[in-house]
Protein backbone atom coordinates (compact mmCIF):
# COMPACT_ATOMS: atom_id res chain seq x y z
CA UNK A 1 0.00 0.00 0.00
CA UNK A 2 1.43 3.32 -1.05
CA UNK A 3 1.05 6.48 0.99
CA UNK A 4 -0.49 9.59 -0.51
CA UNK A 5 2.96 11.19 -0.90
CA UNK A 6 4.21 8.21 -2.88
CA UNK A 7 1.12 8.27 -5.06
CA UNK A 8 1.61 11.96 -5.78
CA UNK A 9 5.22 11.21 -6.63
CA UNK A 10 4.05 8.45 -8.97
CA UNK A 11 1.59 10.79 -10.69
CA UNK A 12 4.28 13.46 -10.98
CA UNK A 13 6.54 10.93 -12.70
CA UNK A 14 3.95 10.33 -15.39
CA UNK A 15 2.84 13.92 -16.01
CA UNK A 16 4.47 15.62 -18.91
CA UNK A 17 2.26 18.68 -19.28
CA UNK A 18 2.51 20.71 -16.13
CA UNK A 19 3.13 19.94 -12.50
CA UNK A 20 0.42 18.04 -10.57
CA UNK A 21 -0.79 19.83 -7.46
CA UNK A 22 -1.91 18.27 -4.19
CA UNK A 23 -5.36 18.89 -2.78
CA UNK A 24 -5.59 17.56 0.76
CA UNK A 25 -8.88 19.21 1.62
CA UNK A 26 -10.77 16.55 -0.24
CA UNK A 27 -11.49 13.06 1.07
CA UNK A 28 -9.97 10.76 -0.25
CA UNK A 29 -6.97 13.01 -0.87
CA UNK A 30 -6.71 14.36 -4.36
CA UNK A 31 -4.17 15.32 -6.94
CA UNK A 32 -4.95 17.81 -9.67
CA UNK A 33 -3.48 17.16 -13.09
CA UNK A 34 -3.83 18.69 -16.52
CA UNK A 35 -6.25 17.38 -19.13
CA UNK A 36 -3.48 16.29 -21.47
CA UNK A 37 -1.96 14.03 -18.82
CA UNK A 38 -5.16 12.31 -17.81
CA UNK A 39 -5.02 9.22 -20.00
CA UNK A 40 -1.33 8.59 -19.46
CA UNK A 41 -1.59 8.95 -15.69
CA UNK A 42 -4.72 6.79 -15.47
CA UNK A 43 -3.19 4.13 -17.69
CA UNK A 44 -0.14 3.90 -15.47
CA UNK A 45 -2.13 3.98 -12.23
CA UNK A 46 -4.23 1.15 -13.59
CA UNK A 47 -1.43 -0.99 -15.02
CA UNK A 48 1.46 -0.49 -12.62
CA UNK A 49 1.58 -3.30 -10.10
CA UNK A 50 2.55 -0.96 -7.26
CA UNK A 51 -0.53 1.21 -7.65
CA UNK A 52 -3.00 -1.17 -9.34
CA UNK A 53 -6.11 0.99 -9.25
CA UNK A 54 -8.38 -1.65 -10.70
CA UNK A 55 -11.65 -0.02 -9.70
CA UNK A 56 -12.98 3.33 -10.82
CA UNK A 57 -15.52 4.03 -8.09
CA UNK A 58 -17.06 7.21 -9.34
CA UNK A 59 -16.73 9.95 -11.90
CA UNK A 60 -18.20 13.28 -10.97
CA UNK A 61 -18.56 16.21 -13.29
CA UNK A 62 -18.92 19.58 -11.69
CA UNK A 63 -19.71 23.06 -12.90
CA UNK A 64 -18.21 25.93 -10.97
CA UNK A 65 -20.52 28.44 -12.58
CA UNK A 66 -19.92 31.39 -14.88
CA UNK A 67 -17.84 33.26 -12.30
CA UNK A 68 -14.65 31.12 -12.23
CA UNK A 69 -15.78 29.87 -15.64
CA UNK A 70 -14.41 26.36 -15.14
CA UNK A 71 -15.71 22.84 -14.97
CA UNK A 72 -14.12 19.92 -13.21
CA UNK A 73 -13.97 16.20 -13.63
CA UNK A 74 -13.31 14.20 -10.50
CA UNK A 75 -12.25 10.56 -10.65
CA UNK A 76 -12.41 8.45 -7.51
CA UNK A 77 -10.01 5.57 -7.90
CA UNK A 78 -9.77 2.59 -5.60
CA UNK A 79 -7.45 -0.38 -5.53
CA UNK A 80 -9.06 -3.56 -4.26
CA UNK A 81 -5.86 -5.54 -3.48
CA UNK A 82 -4.01 -2.62 -1.83
CA UNK A 83 -7.06 -0.90 -0.34
CA UNK A 84 -5.89 2.59 -1.18
CA UNK A 85 -7.78 5.52 -2.62
CA UNK A 86 -6.86 8.39 -4.86
CA UNK A 87 -8.93 11.20 -6.27
CA UNK A 88 -7.87 12.76 -9.54
CA UNK A 89 -9.17 16.18 -10.45
CA UNK A 90 -9.04 17.82 -13.82
CA UNK A 91 -10.14 21.36 -14.64
CA UNK A 92 -11.79 22.17 -17.94
CA UNK A 93 -12.65 25.39 -19.66
CA UNK A 94 -16.35 26.10 -19.53
CA UNK A 95 -16.53 27.50 -23.05
CA UNK A 96 -15.30 24.33 -24.69
CA UNK A 97 -15.32 21.46 -22.20
CA UNK A 98 -13.34 18.63 -23.76
CA UNK A 99 -11.53 15.77 -22.12
CA UNK A 100 -10.18 12.45 -23.39
CA UNK A 101 -12.16 9.39 -22.42
CA UNK A 102 -10.92 6.69 -20.04
CA UNK A 103 -13.37 4.02 -21.22
CA UNK A 104 -10.57 1.93 -22.71
CA UNK A 105 -9.00 1.70 -19.25
CA UNK A 106 -12.10 1.16 -17.13
CA UNK A 107 -15.26 0.03 -18.88
CA UNK A 108 -17.33 1.47 -16.05
CA UNK A 109 -16.39 4.95 -17.27
CA UNK A 110 -18.68 4.45 -20.26
CA UNK A 111 -21.98 5.26 -18.58
CA UNK A 112 -20.48 7.71 -16.11
CA UNK A 113 -19.08 9.74 -18.99
CA UNK A 114 -22.33 9.56 -20.87
CA UNK A 115 -24.04 10.94 -17.81
CA UNK A 116 -21.52 13.78 -17.55
CA UNK A 117 -22.13 14.55 -21.23
CA UNK A 118 -25.88 14.47 -20.66
CA UNK A 119 -25.88 16.75 -17.63
CA UNK A 120 -22.95 19.09 -18.35
CA UNK A 121 -22.28 18.87 -22.06
CA UNK A 122 -18.71 17.74 -21.57
CA UNK A 123 -17.33 16.23 -24.75
CA UNK A 124 -15.35 13.03 -24.18
CA UNK A 125 -12.94 12.63 -27.04
CA UNK A 126 -12.76 9.03 -28.20
CA UNK A 127 -15.83 7.83 -26.33
CA UNK A 128 -17.37 4.95 -28.31
CA UNK A 129 -21.02 5.85 -27.80
CA UNK A 130 -21.55 9.40 -26.59
CA UNK A 131 -25.33 9.84 -26.42
CA UNK A 132 -27.62 11.28 -23.79
CA UNK A 133 -28.39 8.69 -21.17
CA UNK A 134 -30.94 10.01 -18.69
CA UNK A 135 -32.57 12.89 -20.53
CA UNK A 136 -34.46 12.46 -23.83
CA UNK A 137 -32.30 12.69 -26.91
CA UNK A 138 -34.03 15.86 -28.11
CA UNK A 139 -33.72 17.76 -24.83
CA UNK A 140 -32.10 21.18 -25.07
CA UNK A 141 -29.41 22.38 -22.73
CA UNK A 142 -27.47 20.69 -19.99
CA UNK A 143 -29.50 20.58 -16.78
CA UNK A 144 -26.81 20.53 -14.12
CA UNK A 145 -24.91 23.55 -15.39
CA UNK A 146 -25.23 26.38 -12.94
CA UNK A 147 -26.64 28.79 -15.52
CA UNK A 148 -29.14 26.31 -16.96
CA UNK A 149 -32.50 27.71 -18.03
CA UNK A 150 -35.16 25.13 -18.71
CA UNK A 151 -36.68 25.19 -22.16
CA UNK A 152 -40.24 26.52 -22.27
CA UNK A 153 -41.73 23.84 -24.46
CA UNK A 154 -40.80 20.23 -24.91
CA UNK A 155 -42.57 18.49 -27.79
CA UNK A 156 -45.35 21.07 -27.69
CA UNK A 157 -45.93 20.52 -24.00
CA UNK A 158 -45.57 23.61 -21.87
CA UNK A 159 -43.17 23.06 -19.01
CA UNK A 160 -44.49 25.40 -16.36
CA UNK A 161 -43.02 24.09 -13.14
CA UNK B 1 -72.18 14.62 -38.82
CA UNK B 2 -68.83 15.96 -39.95
CA UNK B 3 -65.86 14.18 -38.53
CA UNK B 4 -63.34 16.47 -36.95
CA UNK B 5 -59.72 15.71 -36.48
CA UNK B 6 -59.33 15.53 -32.76
CA UNK B 7 -55.57 15.31 -32.71
CA UNK B 8 -53.13 16.91 -35.06
CA UNK B 9 -49.75 15.37 -35.47
CA UNK B 10 -47.06 17.90 -34.86
CA UNK B 11 -43.91 17.09 -36.82
CA UNK B 12 -41.88 16.90 -33.63
CA UNK B 13 -44.22 14.26 -32.25
CA UNK B 14 -43.25 11.90 -35.02
CA UNK B 15 -39.63 11.77 -33.96
CA UNK B 16 -38.57 9.47 -31.19
CA UNK B 17 -37.40 11.05 -27.98
CA UNK B 18 -35.25 8.00 -27.31
CA UNK B 19 -34.15 6.78 -30.75
CA UNK B 20 -32.65 3.37 -31.29
CA UNK B 21 -28.91 3.16 -31.35
CA UNK B 22 -28.90 0.41 -33.94
CA UNK B 23 -30.01 1.34 -37.42
CA UNK B 24 -32.08 -1.05 -39.52
CA UNK B 25 -30.04 -0.37 -42.66
CA UNK B 26 -26.84 -1.57 -40.95
CA UNK B 27 -28.21 -5.00 -40.15
CA UNK B 28 -27.00 -8.13 -41.85
CA UNK B 29 -29.53 -10.52 -43.33
CA UNK B 30 -31.41 -12.65 -40.78
CA UNK B 31 -30.81 -10.06 -38.08
CA UNK B 32 -33.58 -8.10 -36.45
CA UNK B 33 -34.07 -5.58 -33.70
CA UNK B 34 -36.42 -6.50 -30.88
CA UNK B 35 -37.57 -3.95 -28.36
CA UNK B 36 -38.05 -5.11 -24.77
CA UNK B 37 -39.75 -2.74 -22.37
CA UNK B 38 -40.06 -0.17 -20.89
CA UNK B 39 -43.24 -1.79 -19.65
CA UNK B 40 -42.12 -5.35 -19.37
CA UNK B 41 -42.68 -7.22 -16.16
CA UNK B 42 -39.35 -8.99 -16.09
CA UNK B 43 -37.31 -5.84 -16.47
CA UNK B 44 -38.04 -4.80 -12.88
CA UNK B 45 -39.37 -1.37 -13.67
CA UNK B 46 -39.01 0.89 -16.65
CA UNK B 47 -35.95 -0.54 -18.30
CA UNK B 48 -35.96 -0.61 -22.07
CA UNK B 49 -33.68 -2.95 -23.93
CA UNK B 50 -32.98 -2.76 -27.62
CA UNK B 51 -31.86 -6.21 -28.62
CA UNK B 52 -30.19 -7.19 -31.87
CA UNK B 53 -31.15 -10.78 -32.57
CA UNK B 54 -30.02 -13.42 -34.99
CA UNK B 55 -32.76 -16.00 -34.67
CA UNK B 56 -32.82 -16.63 -30.97
CA UNK B 57 -29.21 -15.64 -30.37
CA UNK B 58 -28.51 -12.19 -29.03
CA UNK B 59 -25.85 -10.21 -30.85
CA UNK B 60 -26.08 -6.94 -28.97
CA UNK B 61 -28.06 -5.43 -26.13
CA UNK B 62 -28.46 -1.68 -25.76
CA UNK B 63 -30.12 -0.57 -22.52
CA UNK B 64 -32.09 2.66 -22.62
CA UNK B 65 -32.60 4.19 -19.21
CA UNK B 66 -33.90 7.44 -17.84
CA UNK B 67 -37.63 6.75 -17.79
CA UNK B 68 -37.71 7.24 -14.03
CA UNK B 69 -35.33 10.20 -13.90
CA UNK B 70 -36.46 12.46 -11.06
CA UNK B 71 -33.55 14.90 -11.01
CA UNK B 72 -32.10 13.84 -7.66
CA UNK B 73 -28.86 15.70 -8.21
CA UNK B 74 -30.62 18.89 -9.29
CA UNK B 75 -32.92 18.76 -6.28
CA UNK B 76 -30.00 18.12 -3.97
CA UNK B 77 -28.31 21.30 -5.21
CA UNK B 78 -31.30 23.32 -4.04
CA UNK B 79 -32.01 21.81 -0.64
CA UNK B 80 -30.22 21.82 2.72
CA UNK B 81 -28.42 18.62 3.63
CA UNK B 82 -31.09 17.33 5.99
CA UNK B 83 -33.90 17.91 3.49
CA UNK B 84 -32.17 15.75 0.89
CA UNK B 85 -32.81 12.61 2.96
CA UNK B 86 -36.39 12.05 1.68
CA UNK B 87 -34.97 12.18 -1.85
CA UNK B 88 -32.28 9.70 -0.89
CA UNK B 89 -35.07 7.34 0.19
CA UNK B 90 -36.46 7.45 -3.28
CA UNK B 91 -33.23 6.27 -4.89
CA UNK B 92 -33.33 2.64 -3.94
CA UNK B 93 -36.88 2.49 -2.73
CA UNK B 94 -36.77 -1.15 -1.69
CA UNK B 95 -33.76 -0.58 0.57
CA UNK B 96 -34.29 3.03 1.63
CA UNK B 97 -32.77 2.59 5.10
CA UNK B 98 -29.44 1.55 3.61
CA UNK B 99 -29.36 4.65 1.43
CA UNK B 100 -30.23 6.90 4.35
CA UNK B 101 -27.57 5.29 6.49
CA UNK B 102 -24.81 5.93 3.99
CA UNK B 103 -25.95 9.47 3.29
CA UNK B 104 -26.19 10.26 7.00
CA UNK B 105 -22.72 8.95 7.86
CA UNK B 106 -21.34 10.87 4.90
CA UNK B 107 -22.66 14.22 6.10
CA UNK B 108 -21.71 13.41 9.70
CA UNK B 109 -18.13 12.77 8.65
CA UNK B 110 -18.07 16.04 6.77
CA UNK B 111 -19.29 17.83 9.88
CA UNK B 112 -16.80 15.92 12.02
CA UNK B 113 -19.42 14.54 14.40
CA UNK B 114 -19.24 10.94 13.19
CA UNK B 115 -17.38 9.71 16.28
CA UNK B 116 -19.79 11.34 18.73
CA UNK B 117 -22.90 9.47 17.60
CA UNK B 118 -24.23 7.40 20.53
CA UNK B 119 -23.78 3.65 20.22
CA UNK B 120 -27.47 3.07 20.66
CA UNK B 121 -28.20 5.21 17.63
CA UNK B 122 -25.60 3.32 15.60
CA UNK B 123 -26.99 -0.05 16.61
CA UNK B 124 -30.53 1.00 15.74
CA UNK B 125 -29.29 2.21 12.35
CA UNK B 126 -27.55 -1.07 11.61
CA UNK B 127 -30.59 -2.99 12.82
CA UNK B 128 -32.85 -1.08 10.46
CA UNK B 129 -30.43 -1.29 7.56
CA UNK B 130 -30.08 -5.04 7.92
CA UNK B 131 -33.83 -5.55 8.18
CA UNK B 132 -34.21 -3.57 5.01
CA UNK B 133 -31.43 -5.54 3.33
CA UNK B 134 -33.38 -8.71 4.06
CA UNK B 135 -36.51 -7.14 2.56
CA UNK B 136 -34.57 -6.06 -0.52
CA UNK B 137 -33.08 -9.51 -1.05
CA UNK B 138 -36.55 -11.02 -0.59
CA UNK B 139 -37.75 -8.92 -3.50
CA UNK B 140 -34.69 -9.80 -5.55
CA UNK B 141 -35.06 -13.55 -5.05
CA UNK B 142 -38.85 -13.57 -5.19
CA UNK B 143 -39.17 -11.65 -8.44
CA UNK B 144 -36.28 -13.58 -9.88
CA UNK B 145 -38.09 -16.83 -9.22
CA UNK B 146 -41.15 -15.39 -10.91
CA UNK B 147 -39.12 -14.23 -13.91
CA UNK B 148 -38.03 -17.73 -14.70
CA UNK B 149 -41.25 -19.49 -13.88
CA UNK B 150 -41.34 -20.28 -10.15
CA UNK B 151 -44.43 -18.54 -8.90
CA UNK B 152 -44.84 -19.74 -5.31
CA UNK B 153 -41.69 -18.30 -3.70
CA UNK B 154 -42.74 -14.82 -4.79
CA UNK B 155 -45.89 -14.94 -2.68
CA UNK B 156 -44.09 -16.50 0.26
CA UNK B 157 -41.40 -13.85 0.20
CA UNK B 158 -43.82 -10.97 -0.25
CA UNK B 159 -45.72 -12.25 2.76
CA UNK B 160 -42.55 -12.48 4.84
CA UNK B 161 -41.38 -9.10 3.62
CA UNK B 162 -44.65 -7.68 4.86
CA UNK B 163 -43.57 -8.52 8.43
CA UNK B 164 -40.44 -6.44 7.92
CA UNK B 165 -42.44 -3.60 6.38
CA UNK B 166 -44.75 -3.58 9.41
CA UNK B 167 -41.79 -3.50 11.77
CA UNK B 168 -40.23 -0.61 9.90
CA UNK B 169 -43.56 1.17 9.74
CA UNK B 170 -43.92 0.78 13.47
CA UNK B 171 -40.56 2.38 14.02
CA UNK B 172 -40.63 5.13 11.42
CA UNK B 173 -44.26 5.73 10.47
CA UNK B 174 -44.07 4.73 6.82
CA UNK B 175 -43.74 1.50 4.93
CA UNK B 176 -41.31 2.23 2.16
CA UNK B 177 -39.79 5.71 2.33
CA UNK B 178 -38.81 6.22 5.92
CA UNK B 179 -36.87 9.46 6.52
CA UNK B 180 -35.90 7.75 9.76
CA UNK B 181 -32.15 8.26 9.99
CA UNK B 182 -31.30 11.88 10.42
CA UNK B 183 -27.95 13.55 10.26
CA UNK B 184 -26.63 13.19 13.80
CA UNK B 185 -29.29 10.85 15.06
CA UNK B 186 -32.63 9.29 14.43
CA UNK B 187 -36.14 10.53 13.96
CA UNK B 188 -37.28 8.60 17.01
CA UNK B 189 -36.11 5.91 19.39
CA UNK B 190 -37.40 2.37 18.86
CA UNK B 191 -41.03 2.00 19.92
CA UNK B 192 -41.61 0.15 23.20
CA UNK B 193 -41.80 -3.57 22.56
CA UNK B 194 -40.00 -3.40 19.20
CA UNK B 195 -37.07 -5.52 20.31
CA UNK B 196 -39.31 -8.35 21.50
CA UNK B 197 -41.43 -8.26 18.37
CA UNK B 198 -38.33 -8.27 16.20
CA UNK B 199 -36.94 -11.27 18.06
CA UNK B 200 -40.18 -13.12 17.40
CA UNK B 201 -39.76 -12.27 13.73
CA UNK B 202 -36.29 -13.81 13.70
CA UNK B 203 -37.65 -17.00 15.25
CA UNK B 204 -40.37 -17.02 12.62
CA UNK B 205 -38.13 -16.33 9.63
CA UNK B 206 -35.41 -18.95 10.15
CA UNK B 207 -37.48 -22.02 9.19
CA UNK B 208 -39.00 -20.00 6.35
CA UNK B 209 -35.54 -19.45 4.89
CA UNK B 210 -34.93 -23.17 5.01
CA UNK B 211 -38.18 -23.72 3.15
CA UNK B 212 -37.22 -21.13 0.56
CA UNK B 213 -33.89 -22.79 0.04
CA UNK B 214 -35.57 -26.10 -0.57
CA UNK B 215 -38.31 -24.90 -2.88
CA UNK B 216 -36.21 -22.50 -4.96
CA UNK B 217 -32.46 -22.32 -4.52
CA UNK B 218 -31.62 -26.03 -4.42
CA UNK B 219 -34.55 -27.00 -6.60
CA UNK B 220 -33.42 -29.11 -9.53
CA UNK B 221 -35.43 -27.11 -12.06
CA UNK B 222 -34.04 -23.83 -10.76
CA UNK B 223 -30.48 -25.13 -10.88
CA UNK B 224 -30.87 -26.35 -14.43
CA UNK B 225 -32.30 -22.98 -15.43
CA UNK B 226 -29.63 -20.81 -13.82
CA UNK B 227 -26.40 -22.78 -13.42
CA UNK B 228 -23.82 -21.83 -16.01
CA UNK B 229 -26.04 -19.04 -17.38
CA UNK B 230 -24.81 -15.46 -17.58
CA UNK B 231 -21.31 -16.08 -16.32
CA UNK B 232 -19.65 -12.83 -15.25
CA UNK B 233 -15.86 -13.29 -15.05
CA UNK B 234 -14.19 -11.55 -12.13
CA UNK B 235 -11.80 -9.36 -14.11
CA UNK B 236 -14.65 -8.05 -16.25
CA UNK B 237 -16.75 -7.44 -13.14
CA UNK B 238 -14.04 -5.32 -11.51
CA UNK B 239 -13.29 -3.45 -14.71
CA UNK B 240 -16.97 -2.62 -15.06
CA UNK B 241 -17.09 -1.39 -11.47
CA UNK B 242 -19.64 -3.98 -10.42
CA UNK B 243 -20.12 -4.29 -6.66
CA UNK B 244 -22.34 -5.99 -4.15
CA UNK B 245 -23.81 -9.49 -4.48
CA UNK B 246 -23.07 -9.49 -8.22
CA UNK B 247 -19.33 -9.02 -7.60
CA UNK B 248 -19.33 -11.48 -4.72
CA UNK B 249 -21.15 -13.96 -6.93
CA UNK B 250 -18.14 -13.77 -9.23
CA UNK B 251 -15.97 -14.98 -6.39
CA UNK B 252 -14.39 -11.94 -4.75
CA UNK B 253 -14.80 -11.57 -1.00
CA UNK B 254 -15.36 -7.83 -1.08
CA UNK B 255 -17.88 -6.25 1.21
CA UNK B 256 -17.56 -2.61 2.24
CA UNK B 257 -19.01 -3.44 5.63
CA UNK B 258 -15.81 -5.41 6.22
CA UNK B 259 -13.39 -3.40 4.09
CA UNK B 260 -14.30 0.07 5.33
CA UNK B 261 -15.64 -1.15 8.68
CA UNK B 262 -17.94 1.81 9.08
CA UNK B 263 -20.61 2.32 11.76
CA UNK B 264 -20.64 -0.56 14.30
CA UNK B 265 -20.01 -3.33 11.77
CA UNK B 266 -16.52 -4.12 13.16
CA UNK B 267 -18.14 -4.96 16.51
CA UNK B 268 -20.52 -7.44 14.92
CA UNK B 269 -19.79 -10.93 13.76
CA UNK B 270 -20.78 -11.93 10.25
CA UNK B 271 -19.39 -13.68 7.21
CA UNK B 272 -19.14 -12.54 3.61
CA UNK B 273 -20.46 -15.27 1.33
CA UNK B 274 -19.05 -15.62 -2.17
CA UNK B 275 -20.00 -17.61 -5.23
CA UNK B 276 -18.02 -20.81 -5.59
CA UNK B 277 -19.45 -22.28 -8.74
CA UNK B 278 -21.09 -25.11 -6.83
CA UNK B 279 -23.67 -25.83 -9.50
CA UNK B 280 -22.05 -24.49 -12.64
CA UNK B 281 -19.34 -21.92 -13.16
CA UNK B 282 -18.23 -19.21 -10.74
CA UNK B 283 -20.22 -16.05 -11.41
CA UNK B 284 -23.29 -17.59 -12.98
CA UNK B 285 -26.88 -16.70 -12.16
CA UNK B 286 -27.18 -19.43 -9.57
CA UNK B 287 -24.14 -18.15 -7.69
CA UNK B 288 -25.52 -14.64 -7.53
CA UNK B 289 -28.86 -15.85 -6.21
CA UNK B 290 -27.13 -18.11 -3.73
CA UNK B 291 -24.99 -15.23 -2.46
CA UNK B 292 -28.17 -13.22 -1.83
CA UNK B 293 -29.68 -16.15 0.00
CA UNK B 294 -26.61 -16.51 2.20
CA UNK B 295 -26.58 -12.77 2.83
CA UNK B 296 -30.09 -13.01 4.21
CA UNK B 297 -28.79 -15.56 6.72
CA UNK B 298 -25.95 -13.20 7.65
CA UNK B 299 -28.32 -10.26 7.97
CA UNK B 300 -30.57 -12.30 10.25
CA UNK B 301 -27.49 -12.98 12.35
CA UNK B 302 -26.63 -9.28 12.41
CA UNK B 303 -30.16 -8.28 13.40
CA UNK B 304 -30.02 -10.79 16.26
CA UNK B 305 -26.72 -9.37 17.50
CA UNK B 306 -27.98 -5.79 17.29
CA UNK B 307 -31.08 -6.71 19.27
CA UNK B 308 -28.93 -8.36 21.88
CA UNK B 309 -26.79 -5.23 22.32
CA UNK B 310 -29.86 -3.00 22.29
CA UNK B 311 -31.36 -4.93 25.19
CA UNK B 312 -28.16 -5.28 27.23
CA UNK B 313 -25.30 -2.75 26.91
CA UNK B 314 -27.22 -0.03 25.13
CA UNK B 315 -30.60 -0.44 26.74
CA UNK B 316 -33.48 1.96 26.37
CA UNK B 317 -33.28 4.68 29.00
CA UNK B 318 -35.78 7.37 29.86
CA UNK B 319 -33.48 10.30 29.18
CA UNK B 320 -32.11 8.95 25.88
CA UNK B 321 -32.75 11.42 23.11
CA UNK B 322 -31.90 10.13 19.62
CA UNK B 323 -32.10 13.71 18.30
CA UNK B 324 -29.70 15.14 20.88
CA UNK B 325 -26.85 15.48 18.39
CA UNK B 326 -28.89 16.55 15.39
CA UNK B 327 -27.26 19.83 14.40
CA UNK B 328 -29.44 22.92 14.16
CA UNK B 329 -27.43 24.20 11.26
CA UNK B 330 -25.64 21.85 8.90
CA UNK B 331 -22.79 23.76 7.38
CA UNK B 332 -19.70 21.65 6.63
CA UNK B 333 -16.47 23.48 5.96
CA UNK B 334 -15.40 23.79 2.34
CA UNK B 335 -14.29 20.39 1.08
CA UNK B 336 -14.84 17.59 -1.38
CA UNK B 337 -16.01 14.39 0.16
CA UNK B 338 -16.67 10.96 -1.27
CA UNK B 339 -18.45 8.54 1.05
CA UNK B 340 -19.31 4.97 0.18
CA UNK B 341 -21.06 2.13 1.90
CA UNK B 342 -22.57 -1.25 1.24
CA UNK B 343 -26.17 -0.87 0.20
CA UNK B 344 -28.29 -3.92 -0.57
CA UNK B 345 -27.22 -3.80 -4.23
CA UNK B 346 -23.57 -2.82 -3.86
CA UNK B 347 -21.40 0.20 -3.34
CA UNK B 348 -23.55 3.27 -2.90
CA UNK B 349 -21.48 6.41 -2.93
CA UNK B 350 -22.15 10.09 -2.54
CA UNK B 351 -19.78 12.76 -3.71
CA UNK B 352 -20.28 16.11 -2.00
CA UNK B 353 -18.74 19.44 -2.63
CA UNK B 354 -19.40 21.84 0.20
CA UNK B 355 -18.53 25.48 -0.34
CA UNK B 356 -18.43 26.33 3.38
CA UNK B 357 -20.77 29.28 2.91
CA UNK B 358 -24.19 27.67 2.68
CA UNK B 359 -26.25 24.81 4.10
CA UNK B 360 -26.83 23.50 0.62
CA UNK B 361 -24.43 21.12 -1.12
CA UNK B 362 -22.74 22.80 -4.08
CA UNK B 363 -22.78 19.43 -5.82
CA UNK B 364 -24.13 16.11 -4.66
CA UNK B 365 -23.43 13.23 -6.99
CA UNK B 366 -24.88 9.82 -6.34
CA UNK B 367 -22.80 6.88 -7.47
CA UNK B 368 -25.56 4.35 -7.58
CA UNK B 369 -24.81 0.67 -7.55
CA UNK B 370 -27.70 -0.40 -9.79
CA UNK B 371 -26.60 2.08 -12.47
CA UNK B 372 -23.09 0.67 -12.61
CA UNK B 373 -24.20 -2.95 -12.24
CA UNK B 374 -26.63 -2.57 -15.11
CA UNK B 375 -23.88 -1.31 -17.41
CA UNK B 376 -22.35 -4.79 -17.36
CA UNK B 377 -25.44 -6.28 -19.01
CA UNK B 378 -24.36 -5.73 -22.65
CA UNK B 379 -20.99 -7.29 -21.87
CA UNK B 380 -22.34 -10.60 -20.58
CA UNK B 381 -25.31 -11.02 -22.87
CA UNK B 382 -23.63 -11.33 -26.27
CA UNK B 383 -24.16 -14.69 -27.87
CA UNK B 384 -26.74 -16.01 -25.43
CA UNK B 385 -30.35 -16.98 -25.93
CA UNK B 386 -33.06 -14.39 -25.40
CA UNK B 387 -34.66 -16.38 -22.60
CA UNK B 388 -31.36 -16.25 -20.73
CA UNK B 389 -31.33 -12.46 -21.01
CA UNK B 390 -34.36 -12.33 -18.73
CA UNK B 391 -32.61 -14.70 -16.35
CA UNK B 392 -29.57 -12.41 -16.25
CA UNK B 393 -31.47 -9.17 -15.66
CA UNK B 394 -33.12 -10.73 -12.64
CA UNK B 395 -29.84 -11.61 -10.96
CA UNK B 396 -28.29 -8.22 -11.54
CA UNK B 397 -31.18 -6.99 -9.39
CA UNK B 398 -31.60 -3.43 -10.60
CA UNK B 399 -34.00 -0.99 -9.05
CA UNK B 400 -34.83 1.57 -11.67
CA UNK B 401 -35.31 4.32 -9.09
CA UNK B 402 -31.64 4.04 -8.37
CA UNK B 403 -30.51 3.62 -11.96
CA UNK B 404 -32.28 6.76 -13.13
CA UNK B 405 -32.15 8.75 -9.88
Amino acid sequence: MLSFDELVEFVRGHSRNGEPTRDESSTPKAVRISTADLVNVCQNLHQNERTYFDMLSCITALDNGPEPNTMEMIYNLYSIPYNHHLTIKVSLSRANPEIPTVTHIWKTADWHEREAFDMFGINFIGHPDLRRILMPADWQGFPLRKDYKQQEYYRNIKLDY
Amino acid sequence: MPTTVQYKYHPSNLSQSEPNKLKAENLRSEEMIINLGPQHPSTHGVLRLEVLMDGEIIREVVPHIGYLHRCFEKHAENLPYNQVIPFVDRLDYVAAMNCEHIYAIGVERMLGIADQIPKRVEYIRVLMAELNRIASHFIAIGTYGMDIGAFTPFFWLMKDREHIMRLLEWASGSRLLYNYMWIGGLFYDLPVGFEERCKEFLVYIKPKLKELEEILITNKIFIQRTAGVGVLPLDLAINCGVTGPVLRGSGLRFDLRKVDAYSVYPELDFEVPIGEGKMGKVGDCWDRTWVRMEEIHQSVKLVGQCLERLTSDHKRTKDFDPQALVPKKIRPKAQDFYVRGESAKGELGFFFRADGKSDIPFRCKCRSCSFVNLSVLPEISRGILIADLIAIIGTIDVVMGEVDR
